[in-house]
């Protein structure tokens, strides 16, 4: 830290905030985290009302977004919440765009405003611009104009099909959200420019392609009776959302789009939903050493100061398992225990820390930070820098439940046997291939009843839950044929575990073809 | 430097839009609940929102899940106990499991989804049952209706509220205080210049300076402005909640063993309208139940919508009764008396022909407005008939017969167009 600084006098303090404090917090946090060489997009602070921070809570953090009933649910439930004083801090929104844009609430206090500052303007969006996730998966620069773009489309279908048929649609799209994502595949650029130029194109090419995939005339049916069927799709398809625009039947073009919408969105929300205990620990780590080392320069009032640690501790606490509260691991407790735990392994090593971590016990903390921030994600983070350290001062322990054994059984706990095992269950708790039932497009009967078949792979026996109904009547409304789905035994026979047979009516000209 | 964007004006009530979109959609939940609600308040109970509750499964957005069954493993803090491999018994409820299973079961959980509809909300879906115009909601659900009223003068104001003779009378006294040292002065010179010429000696040069004095003076008495603007009077008016005055509403209903539940929840929806509407009216209501079977009784209202008798029906007992709580506690001098009769119209065949004469001779000179509802989905019984030839020479008798609730307002039609706001 130069001198100059440490000459300055201290910032604001007291509960009012005004724009002008905030200029100046802003003003500091940008300096010292330029200091620590933290990589960010330029921040644009935007001010709102708890209102406004409610509504953006509820359209799934995005201050742009279409409308839908779901939303208003969350906005409803989020409204009772906060009305009842339930959600402790972190009111903080931030958009992964470029520039970032971080939204403060009117309601907070000077203090808070600082801390959500140096939390989501300097903390996530470092994370943003350099975890590989969100470099691959996301484009900030146009993910805006694009939430614009398609609010304003899925609007006009409103007013041209009908509140009711959009709504309809957009239901069935979000049963298939999450598995309208590209785990695997990397996606091509989103750019608003390139969308519209391409949109109606688009619309006109699919909608030939479809129909040529659909146009079976007898004579050719006869012929290729003989020869096998090719399969199709020729590999089963991960995206289910992705296979229903591009091959659903009966869509009509500004459905497609819509699906595409959604999927678009559920793609931009998936590194979010890997990353949670990374991003909000990196987040919590950055606030809490920015505003330290302010507070060691002399910037801050100890008031300040006392107002902030109650605020962090508060967000930072875990339960444990036999507290009334304890509600699962908190994201943000484990994340920051884990960011403190690399940096102490770096400066000040053990034995222990030197036998699970070579490459990084006694190195160059802030070169390990980039380098964990930018390539893991939190299964695979966890996995490697989870501490046995971090693991006794959590007291973890892993429990197996099985259903076909009569008790409960402890399979590791924090010891020196059970170091291993217990990380790997943890990482594999935050494995979205663990958590979420593994769902891909097996077949569709083209040449037959045009139905789709879906097949499930458990895991660890697992079985689908009731809301699998549900969900394949959203995706027999999508495909508008019959749907299937069918599970892998652990021998590799399937069994057929539910069929939804309704089919779409149509009276108009592709209804008959389909019926050849 | 950082771009601080102020938002809070933008976008009021952005929010809005979403949650019509769930109000919308679960229109067919609040509106039983609302219905519900009605069932469970007073007539007079308007004024507050509802919290509604609704299903969870009725508005859960299915997602592909794991069911409960399987393996599970599961990671949790604060181990004060456990050694490797114990074994531990499965909670009810798999609550152990909890974790695992509760992450995988969001959506199906049975706890109802419970939030606050809003006053206007609540009576807006009250309104939709009832089929209301939509302009008549408007000026139901106006909470205060305000009145101007003259509150003497100010001082500024609009030229249009100017009054004249205030501000003139202003001036005039405004031109005499400046002017009377003046005048005052006038007369003394001319008392002087009289005397001077009285007197033999020539006192010329004086008579001169006094004249020129006196001139001078008269100018300035001239130049005091007729009016000037600090002289401007104008009307003020202040706007103060409609005049006090109070009515009294008589809730009639039959409660003979005919009237079941559902009849008496119409009545119910039609006794709370035309609260409303009098209280757009009137600042103070009193409410008087009277139920009746063959016997009139007053009772309060949960009473007068709850307890069970059955028996026959003799009408003109209620109206009776009526008619001598006026008397005694409602003199119409002091009080706007309103009838409300709800009924199935099953009453003893020769009472009928009295309940007409009670009305036509005695109580509808009493009241502003009497309205009598037949709530039956038959033919029109002997009361109906009766009192259809009241219509001819009461212009402040309505009725109405009402199969569902779409039927309650076209009573009120008349009586809106009565009263005038």
């Amino acid at each position: 830290m130069s001198n100059t600084t440490l000459a300055s006098k201290k910032l604001p303090s007291g509960a009012e905030w005004t724009f002008e404090a905030i200029g100046l917090y802003h003003e500091e946090i940008a300096r010292v985290a330029a200091n620590y060489k933290l990589d960010t997009y330029p921040v644009q602070v935007e001010m709102i009302t708890s209102e406004q921070m409610m509504d953006a809570y509820a359209s799934v953090g995005m201050p742009v977004n279409y409308h839908h009933w779901s939303f208003g649910k969350q906005f409803l439930a989020t409204e009772k919440r906060y009305k009842r004083g339930q959600m402790g801090l972190a009111y903080e929104i931030v958009i992964n765009s470029d520039p970032c844009i971080a939204y403060l609430m009117e309601e907070n206090t000077l203090t808070m405003q600082a801390l959500v500052i140096a939390h989501a303007a300097y903390g996530h969006n470092a994370f943003f611009k350099g975890n590989y996730l969100f470099r691959t998966w996301t484009s900030p620069d146009a993910i805006v104009d694009y939430l614009i773009f398609a609010r304003n489309y899925i609007a006009q279908c409103e007013q041209r099909h009908g509140v009711d048929a959009v709504e309809e649609l957009l239901d069935s799209c979000h049963a298939l959200m999450n598995v309208g994502v590209d785990r695997y595949k990397r996606p091509p650029k989103l750019s608003l420019l390139k969308e519209q130029a391409r949109q109606s194109e688009r619309e006109t090419y699919l909608q030939r392609q479809v129909n040529e995939l659909w146009r079976t005339l007898p004579t050719r049916t006869t012929t290729d009776t003989k020869e096998e069927a090719p399969r199709f799709p020729p590999e089963p398809q991960e995206n289910i959302l992705y296979f229903i625009e591009k091959h659903a039947p009966l869509l009509e073009p500004w459905q497609r789009e819509i699906v595409r919408i959604v999927r678009k969105v559920a793609q931009y929300f998936f590194p979010q939903r890997q990353t949670q205990v990374m991003n909000e620990g990196w987040a919590s780590f950055w606030h809490y050493t920015l505003l330290n080392t302010l507070y060691d320069e002399g910037l801050l009032a100890d008031s300040f100061m006392m107002e902030f640690l109650h605020s962090h501790s508060s967000v930072m606490y875990q339960p444990n398992y036999n507290d009334p509260w304890y509600n699962g691991i908190n994201p943000y407790a484990l994340g920051f225990a884990m960011w403190q735990d690399i940096k102490r392994i770096c400066e000040s090593p053990t034995d222990e820390d030197r036998e699970w971590f070579p490459d990084i016990a006694g190195s160059n903390w802030q070169e390990t930070f980039d380098f964990a921030m930018r390539n893991f994600k939190d299964e695979s983070f966890i996995a490697q820098f989870l501490s046995p350290r971090l693991m006794r001062s959590f007291k973890l322990f892993a429990v197996q439940d099985d259903d076909k054994k009569s008790k409960l059984f402890v399979s590791a706990i924090h010891e020196e046997r059970g170091y291993r095992e217990l990380r790997e269950r943890l990482s594999n708790q935050y494995n979205l291939g663990c958590r979420e039932p593994n769902i891909q497009v097996w077949s569709v009967d083209f040449r037959g009843d045009r139905s789709l078949t879906l097949r499930y792979q458990p895991y660890n026996r697992r079985p689908l839950g009731k809301s699998v109904e549900e969900v394949m009547k959203h995706l027999a409304r999508l495909w508008g044929f019959a749907v299937r789905l069918e599970t892998v035994e652990p021998n590799g026979s399937t069994t057929l575990t539910y069929e939804c047979r309704t089919e779409k009516r149509r009276g108009d000209s592709k209804e008959k073809r389909a019926r050849n | 430097m950082v771009r601080i964007i102020d938002r809070r004006f933008d976008s009021k009530k952005k929010s809005t839009a979403n949650r019509q979109r769930f109000m919308r959609r679960f229109k067919r939940q609040i509106r039983k609940a609302v219905a519900d609600a009605i069932d469970g308040r007073s007539i007079r109970d308007l004024e507050s929102g509802e919290e509604i509750s609704i299903p969870s499964k009725d508005l859960s957005e299915p997602s592909f899940q794991h069911g409960k069954e399987g393996v599970w493993e599961q990671v949790f803090t604060g181990n004060d106990r456990f050694a490797s491999g114990d074994g531990i018994d499965r909670p009810m409820g798999g609550g152990g499991s909890s974790g695992g299973g509760g992450a995988s079961n969001e959506g199906e959980s049975e706890d109802d989804f419970v939030f606050q509809l809003s006053r206007d909300e609540f009576l807006d879906v009250f309104f939709d049952d009832l089929a209301l115009p939509n302009l008549v909601r408007t000026e139901l659900a106006k909470l205060t209706e305000f009145k101007t009223q003259r509150a003497g003068f100010t001082s500024d104001g609009v030229p249009t509220n100017i009054n004249v003779v205030r501000s003139l009378r202003g001036a005039i006294g405004r031109r005499k205080a400046l002017g009377a040292p003046l005048a005052a002065r006038v007369r003394e010179i001319d008392e002087e210049i009289e005397a001077l010429e009285q007197d033999t000696t020539a006192h010329l040069d004086e008579i001169a300076a006094l004249r020129e004095e006196r001139s001078r003076l008269l100018i300035r008495i001239e130049a005091i402005p007729f009016i000037d603007r600090f002289d401007l009077r104008y009307n003020n008016r202040i706007r103060i909640p409609k005049p006090i005055t109070q009515a009294v509403m008589f809730c009639v209903m039959d409660v003979s063993g005919s009237m079941d539940e559902q009849k008496k929840a119409t009545a119910k929806r039609f006794f709370m309208l035309l609260y409303l509407f009098l209280r757009r009216n009137y600042e103070h209501i009193d409410v008087v139940f009277i139920r009746h079977h063959t016997i009139a009784k007053e009772v309060d209202e949960d009473e007068f919508f709850h307890s069970r008798e059955s028996g026959g029906t003799v009408v003109s007992s209620a109206l009776r009764l009526m008619t001598d709580i006026v008397r005694d506690r409602y003199p119409p001098g002091a009080w706007n008396v309103y009838g409300a009769q709800a009924s199935d119209g099953d009453n003893w065949d020769n009472d009928s022909p009295i309940c007409c004469d009670i009305l036509d001779k005695e109580l509808l000179a009493l009241c502003r407005y009497f309205a009598y509802i037949e709530i039956t989905t038959g033919e029109a019984q002997n009361l109906w008939r009766q009192y259809e030839g009241l219509t001819a020479h009461h212009r402040n008798f309505a009725l109405q017969r009402i199969e569902s609730l779409e039927d309650i307002y076209p009573v009120f039609r008349e009586l809106f167009k009565k009263e005038p706001a």
